[in-house]
């Protein structure tokens, strides 16, 4: 009796351990790549971050992203203040999160070099508020290394950024986001 | 019997197994956040929105390559009545250009048309307030400044035995420490050395100690109200010089800052102000003044594309 619990704790651990390195379809990113771009009368406004965070699910495409936002950086220095102070007060939002999933996710081969066209949908926090987003991505394999890219807009007043009316000209609605990262394969256990 | 157990085993194997699964995304990317996080320090920034509280420096530097065009004026007393316009028609000003040679060291030139100063400064970022891998808890700036009082002497200056040296240069040495306490919060404490001249104003001690405090409260994104007082240490305050306490709000509009306030100093530079103001608050010579700050970036910042 006591033999036979041993021996399927043992055979509970091992599939376990088993599932973890075979199943495991993650791959991950601390140094994605996010800018954003806004045209508008008086000056273009863009800016960029190296440092996000993104974790995609091969099995399941779930997809998720984590972005500082103090890590954007500016060419203009007091553009960069300001935009953490009086636009997405960054103190008290530190963070922009996504949460989603890459529809079709299996029509994605992943084992040999290909690019793929694929939709994503998704819940986008920016500046404490969400809104459910859909865009089109782009998934390339290359050498067993996995990279993802998309570009998308969003409106600024969905996510209660507020522009005072004496630079309303100098700054659009409609912000460009650009993302771009290089994943890696997470090593299980 | 064997086959329910082995039944059994598999199917609490399988639900555990759903369990780890649906999970793990979510707990695989709280640990990459906290990984990141804790390998990154967080510098505080916009403790105050401009760098001066109201006549004195705050804590902030300028960005790198930031030239900040200051204009400041300070008016006659409100009580000098409707004749004088409640003081708009006696104005003293300064006009500064500021400039950041990087994020932690910025230098600023000056005139003023109180006792024909000239002033040069110089501020440095020794310590930033920062959270995450290394803590800081407070943000110190040490500021150097020379003001050259450019007025014609007084009769007692030009006696013929106190010769050439007519003493017109004053110098201050202050380190600010400050503290965001919250993202509506901000204090600062300024111990300050000031060796005065004596050329328009009578100090029976040249070297004087004071000590600063000033703070900033924000009322809206782009409203703060903020508080400045100095206090000179007793025994070395000139006859008939009083300590400034001023009130003020800050307006910030992007390029611009706009600081509208209330004191009892006319001078604007830190010697003026803090050992030679004359008004008192208790005898309504309170007096309304504004700056009004401009910054251009000169110098773009490179970003990889």
């Amino acid at each position: 009796m006591r033999k036979k619990i041993i021996y399927s704790a043992v055979f509970f651990l091992f599939t376990i351990c088993v599932e973890g390195n075979c199943f495991s379809q993650e791959y991950f990113t601390k140094n994605g790549r996010i800018s954003f771009f806004s045209k508008a009368t008086l000056e273009n406004i863009t800016a960029d971050n190296n440092q996000a965070i993104s974790l995609l699910n091969t099995q399941t495409g779930e997809l998720r992203f984590h972005v500082l936002i103090n890590a954007f950086h500016f060419p203009k220095a007091m553009m960069e203040q300001h935009f953490n102070t009086d636009y997405m007060e960054s103190e008290k939002y530190p963070s922009s999160k996504f949460k989603g999933t890459i529809a079709e996710i299996n029509k994605v081969d992943f084992s040999k070099d290909g690019s793929y066209k694929v939709n994503v949908n998704g819940s986008l926090e920016i500046h404490g508020a969400s809104k459910n987003i859909t865009g089109v991505g782009a998934i390339s394999i290359k050498d067993g290394k996995l990279s993802a890219t998309s570009v998308f807009k969003i409106i600024l007043k969905d996510y209660n950024i507020d522009i005072p009316s004496i630079v309303i000209n100098n700054i659009s609605q409609q912000i460009e986001i650009i993302v771009s990262c290089q994943y890696e394969k997470r090593m299980s256990n | 019997m064997l086959a329910i157990k082995l039944g059994f085993t598999v199917m609490l194997f399988f639900v555990f197994e759903g369990m780890i699964l649906a999970q793990d995304t979510s707990n695989l990317m709280n640990q990459l956040e906290k990984e990141v996080a804790q390998n990154e320090t967080v510098y505080t920034t916009a403790t105050f929105k401009s760098t001066r509280i109201i006549n004195g420096h705050s804590i902030e530097t300028l960005p790198a390559h930031v030239l900040d065009l200051r204009i400041s004026h300070r008016f006659g007393p409100v009580s000098s009545g409707i004749y004088n316009f409640f003081g708009l028609d006696n104005a003293t000003m300064r006009l500064g250009f500021d400039y950041g040679i990087n994020s932690n060291i910025m230098v600023g030139v000056g005139h003023s048309t109180y006792q024909k100063t000239y002033d040069a400064f110089f501020k440095a970022k020794i310590l930033r307030q920062s959270t995450g891998k290394l803590i800081m808890p407070v943000t110190a700036t040490f500021v150097s400044a020379i003001a050259l009082n450019s007025l014609k002497p007084r009769d007692f200056d030009s006696k013929p035995d106190s010769g050439v040296d007519i003493n017109r240069a004053s110098y201050v040495f202050q380190l600010l420490i400050g503290r965001k306490f919250s993202g509506k919060f901000s204090l600062q404490i300024m111990p300050t050395f000031i060796h005065a001249d004596n050329i328009s104003f009578l100090h029976n001690e040249h070297n004087i100690f004071a000590i600063g405090i000033g703070g900033k409260h924000k009322i809206s994104k782009r409203i703060s109200f903020n508080a400045e007082y100095y206090y000179q240490l007793p025994g070395n305050k000139a006859p008939g010089s009083h300590n400034v306490l001023s009130f003020g709000i800050d307006i910030g509009t992007g390029g611009h800052v706009f600081q509208l306030h209330f004191t009892n100093s006319m001078g604007l530079t830190e010697k003026s102000f803090i050992t030679e103001t004359t008004g008192r608050w208790d005898h309504s010579d309170v007096l309304f003044g504004f700056n009004i700050s401009r910054v251009f970036q000169l110098k773009k910042k490179r970003i990889n594309n």
